[in-house]
């Protein structure tokens, strides 16, 4: 399958009709083949039939095979550990197809597949109320699907009428998107990037969800226009197109839930432990993004007390245990960028009001004194990161205006419109060609390596650009031995935090309702992760909510009136 | 934390709770009688935040912005760039949208290869062949466009062509809907007729001197008239704005003798109530009347309807001054309004000629004595802001400066209307009496003698 190292236990698996179709493929990647002569094909009384117009036969899970196995090797090109092929990810993928009996076991859910054509029972469909018809699906706005719009197939979309048949390339095309959700988790493109960040969680690689997405969007990672890579005899019509063909990046917070949810589906037992030495412990992720978000060294060691003080650090709150419900999910990289948050409006406030005073504080603390390093000027850093966000941001922004969807290979709904299509693609050709002369610029040859720091300071600049070594003098104070804050207030982004699991986020963020201060750093931060600035301000409250604990509980029981502070200047509630 | 927000949610009702409890048994037991109300459904929450996600559809349009953009700064190599990217949303072009892509990325090609410095005719004849097969629905406007693309590059026999073939091009349903492109298609190649037709008429025009009459040529010559004027007369019976068609079609018509078509045919222009208002069917309708030596009275009605029509229009000199001739007292006080009128626009302001149509006017009327009530019905409107549009000192100066004349014209119309005390008058008066420039010594004894008459001008009504 993907590996000679993937053995089939006897007795208790069969191999299904994933492996025919890749040793064809293998032949043409890999000539080293070594058949493994315990795998045991299934044939199920259909023999891999060539169709008349040279395709062969081939199931949608083989596909999902293929882009998973892309994908991990790219991830092996990028260094990960290389046990995660073979042994873990494989695994995952051979449990999945186990558990959502497309193989490994004794009645495949294939088997009804071949006695429910579409085309035949088309009228069956539309009148069965509990399974969705097909010309629904096709109309469908999916959010893993989201084919919906217009790929090179929707204009046919009208015309799927009862007369024409709806097919697929595929064998179980048709009906793979018919199946019912719930009782079985179905494999989507968006899917094969929560496999093998599973996969990468269970290594503990470092490298975090969100970094791994940036990877997948600057093409470090097949993704996009993947099925490219199939082999020519996996002909992609009809509805493969909508299983196979994305015309949109996956989001943070799909690959994130779907990727609990296969967790939960494979029975995954507890994952290896997230231990302090660990790139994921929040310790580690805040010195990361401290670094890139140019902040004093010095923070470190406030971010590390607060995740002490709440707990965040320990094992069994980092750890995955699938299944497990009263447990949040952990995003490792939002909950450090907002562990930073929290610590910066501890020492600064963030109201627009008071980070201010002491960035003046500190320039004219500076400006009389060189000996040492320089205290940190809030003001400086704003203006200097500032400067680079916007710099990137607008790179960024262009970038993904320019990004190019389509690959060589052409896709049609149908043999019908083929040559339509195909003429299609030549003037669209054509026409890049001759407007890519007036462009003037040169097109990239090659993509950048890939990197984890997207913004980067260094300390060597005489420019005063970098802000790593600043003190933090001018706004800590000595007590009784311990430096603590000089700053006596907080104000809460929230009281009340909003049930996750009902309404979907744990607090509503409108930028409109606070400080500019804290906009700019929730969309520093927004930035680096490529997550909407929401994310961490849900997570911040979060932080915050675990903090002030017993403060508030103290609070609310003397207050009942407190409903909502916005942007509060309470006195009562002190920081550590 | 949990239990926080337990007790959060629970203090406020244990306060306030037990006060409440009797006073809403009532309502309740009053509901209890009412039918139970059903509540409509709610459209299902969105799930994800498919907003924020970065799709096919978004990045083109995104990509589109940046386009738009860029054509605004005239930025032609970036807006190319992007447009390089945007071409691919082609493949996805099955919208039913007033604008596709498709059409998008013809109007926008066009525009980028048309001012981009490195482009070619060649290519962008390339690129108009390729927009051609893209969409059925506007082929012949693609086809006109090319055309006049040609046109503007001098290449009339290759724009000839297209026309020709754009005219017989049929494709089912499509060919009648665009029967109007048809038109006008039609019509351009008219033009090209006439302009052929033209080019033979000054040959023929050279050689006949020589005696020698070419009948081949005069032939030809005819040949080509027909070909364009059943072309031009077919769309300027449509409602439209057609100026160069109808100027080509009575050039057509006078030259082979035939006044009364042409004149029928500017009649129609001018006068017909369902063709849009335009002025430059009344100008050519008096350069026609006047060539053919009407009488003023016919001239005056076109250029009647002309100044109300554009009351800055260049020909209200003429009709001032046909006006200023007339013997009727109407028309004479008309031609005042008419010149007073066209001096309220910018272009007019340091026109020598108009103030000078005005100053013999003026004059003429206070010399009489009579009736200066018109000057002061018309001054009357425009004494709070003439003197800073047109009499302000800064103006003298200039005026005086560029063009003596015009100031000697002014300075008469100022001298009159504000009295000798006006910045303007004093200032050119003390300049040209300086210069001692006799016309000035003679304009300020004019103006010195007739002060009175301002007072009369600029006080209440009689």
């Amino acid at each position: 399958m993907m590996g000679q190292s993937m053995q089939v236990r006897p007795g208790s698996f069969f191999l299904l009709n994933c492996i025919p179709l890749l040793q064809r493929a293998r032949e043409v990647v890999n000539t080293d083949f070594i058949t493994n002569s315990r795998v045991q094909t299934i044939s199920k009384g259909l023999k891999k039939q060539e169709k008349n117009d040279g395709g062969c036969e081939w199931y949608i899970c083989e596909g999902f095979q293929l882009v998973l196995k892309k994908q991990v090797e790219a991830l092996e090109a990028l260094g990960v550990c290389p046990q995660m092929k073979d042994e873990i990810l494989c695994n995952f993928w051979r449990c999945y197809l186990q558990k959502s009996k497309q193989a490994y076991c004794k009645r495949p859910a294939g088997e009804t597949v071949k006695t429910l054509s579409v085309c035949e029972s088309s009228t069956d469909v539309d009148s069965d109320p509990e399974r969705p018809s097909l010309l629904h699906l096709l109309s469908l706005s999916e959010s893993e699907g989201d084919l919906q719009t217009d790929c090179s197939f929707a204009s046919s979309v009208s015309k799927v009428s009862e007369s024409t048949s709806v097919y697929s390339g595929s064998v179980d095309g048709s009906l793979y998107l018919m199946k019912n959700q719930k009782e079985k988790l179905r494999m989507t493109m968006p899917m094969t990037l929560s496999f093998c960040y599973l996969a990468l969680l269970w290594v503990r690689e470092p490298i975090t969800l969100s970094e791994f997405l940036r990877f997948v969007v600057e093409g470090h990672i097949p993704y996009m226009n993947v099925f490219q890579h199939f082999p020519e005899k996996m002909k992609l019509c009809g509805l493969d197109l909508k299983i196979f063909c994305v015309e949109s990046w996956p989001e943070y917070k799909e690959v994130f839930n779907k990727m609990h949810e296969l967790a939960a589906f494979l029975d995954l037992p507890r994952f290896p432990d997230i231990t302090e030495s660990c790139f994921l412990h929040p310790d580690m992720l805040c010195m990361k993004y401290l670094m890139e978000a140019n902040l004093p060294d010095e923070l470190h060691n406030w971010t590390c007390r607060v995740v002490k003080k709440i707990g965040i650090g320990e094992v069994d709150f980092l750890t995955l245990t699938p299944g497990n419900k009263s447990t949040r999910k952990v995003k490792y990289d939002v909950l450090a960028a907002a562990v930073i948050v929290v610590v910066l409006k501890l020492l600064f406030l963030l109201d627009d009001h008071y980070e201010w005073l002491l960035s003046e504080f500190a320039e004219e603390r500076n400006k009389n004194n060189t000996e040492g390093g320089p205290y940190f000027e809030f003001k400086k850093w704003y203006e200097v990161v500032k400067h680079s966000l916007d710099v990137e941001q607008k790179k960024l922004d262009e970038e993904k205006a320019k990004y190019l969807w389509r690959c060589e290979k052409p896709l049609f709904y149908s043999v019908k419109n083929k040559s339509k299509v195909l003429k299609r693609r030549q003037m669209v050709v054509n026409l890049q060609n001759q407007f890519g002369k007036l462009s003037g610029s040169v097109q990239r040859a090659e993509k950048p390596n890939p990197s984890s720091f997207q913004l980067s300071w260094s300390e060597e600049n005489t420019d005063g650009s970098c802000f790593h070594g600043h003190s933090l003098k001018g706004v800590l104070q000595e007590k009784c031995g311990l430096l603590t804050v000089m700053n006596p207030d907080y104000w809460l982004c929230t009281v009340k935090l909003c049930n996750e699991k009902l309404c979907g986020h744990l607090a509503h963020y409108r930028e409109v309702e606070f400080p500019q201060s804290y906009h700019f750093v929730l969309g520093l931060f927004s930035f680096l992760l490529r997550i909407q600035p929401s994310y961490i301000h849900d997570e911040v409250c979060m932080i915050e909510h675990r903090l002030f604990n017993k403060k508030l509980c103290k609070k609310l029981k003397y207050n009942t009136v407190l409903r909502k502070i916005k942007r509060p200047k309470t006195s009562s509630v002190k920081p550590m | 934390m949990d239990s926080l927000l337990e007790d959060y949610e629970e203090a406020p009702a244990v306060v306030v709770g037990r006060k409440r409890r009797r006073r809403r048994r009532s309502p309740a037991t009053q509901a209890a009688l009412q039918p139970l109300l059903h509540l409509p459904f709610l459209p299902p929450q969105p799930v994800s935040s498919n907003e924020h996600k970065l799709s096919f559809k978004k990045s083109k349009e995104a990509c589109l912005s940046y386009i738009q953009d860029a054509l605004l700064q005239k930025q032609w190599k970036r807006a190319a760039e992007f447009l390089t990217c945007y071409v691919e949303s082609l493949e996805k072009d099955y919208s039913r949208e007033h604008i596709g892509p498709s059409e998008m990325i013809w109007r926008i090609g066009t525009e980028i290869l048309w001012h981009h410095s490195q482009s070619r005719m060649k290519e962008f004849s390339c690129f108009m062949e390729q927009m051609k097969t893209l969409g059925v629905k506007r082929y012949l406007k693609v086809c006109l466009e090319h055309v006049f693309h040609l046109l503007c590059n001098g290449q009339i026999d290759e724009a000839y062509q297209n026309l020709s073939l754009a005219e017989s091009w049929r494709f089912g349903e499509q060919t009648a809907i665009q029967d109007k492109e048809i038109k006008l298609i039609q019509a351009y190649r008219g033009l090209l007729d006439y302009c052929s037709w033209s080019n033979q008429k000054k040959i023929l025009l050279e050689h006949g001197e020589d005696g020698f009459a070419d009948l081949a040529v005069e032939r030809e010559m005819h040949n080509y008239f027909r070909k364009a004027a059943v072309n031009l007369k077919e769309i300027i019976k449509i409602p439209g704005v057609w100026d160069v068609f109808v100027k080509c079609y009575v050039d057509l018509l006078e030259f082979y003798g035939e006044h009364n078509e042409a004149r029928q045919v500017l009649n129609e222009y001018a006068y017909n109530s369902k063709f849009p208002a335009n002025p430059n069917a009344h100008v050519y309708l008096y350069q026609f009347l006047k060539r053919q030596g009407e009488s003023k009275k016919s001239l005056i009605s076109a250029l009647k309807i002309l100044h109300d029509i554009v009351p800055s229009h260049e020909l209200m000199i003429d009709f001032n001054t046909m006006l200023q001739k007339s013997k009727k007292r109407k028309k004479r006080q008309m031609g005042l309004e008419v010149i007073f009128a066209a001096l309220d626009y910018v272009g007019w302001k340091e026109n020598a000629k108009a103030w000078s149509c005005l100053a013999r006017q003026v004059k003429q009327i206070v010399i009489s004595e009579k009736h200066l009530d018109w000057i002061k019905q018309e001054w009357n409107s425009r004494k709070d802001w003439w003197p800073d549009f047109h009499f302000s000192r800064y103006l003298a100066k200039r005026n005086w400066q560029e063009n003596k004349s015009l100031s000697h014209e002014k300075a008469l119309v100022a001298g009159i209307l504000l009295g000798k005390d006006c910045k303007y008058f004093k200032y050119v008066s003390h300049q040209g009496c300086k210069a001692r420039l006799k016309r000035f010594r003679m304009l300020k004894k004019f103006v010195t003698r007739h002060n009175p008459v301002y007072l009369r001008i600029s006080g209440p009504p009689d």
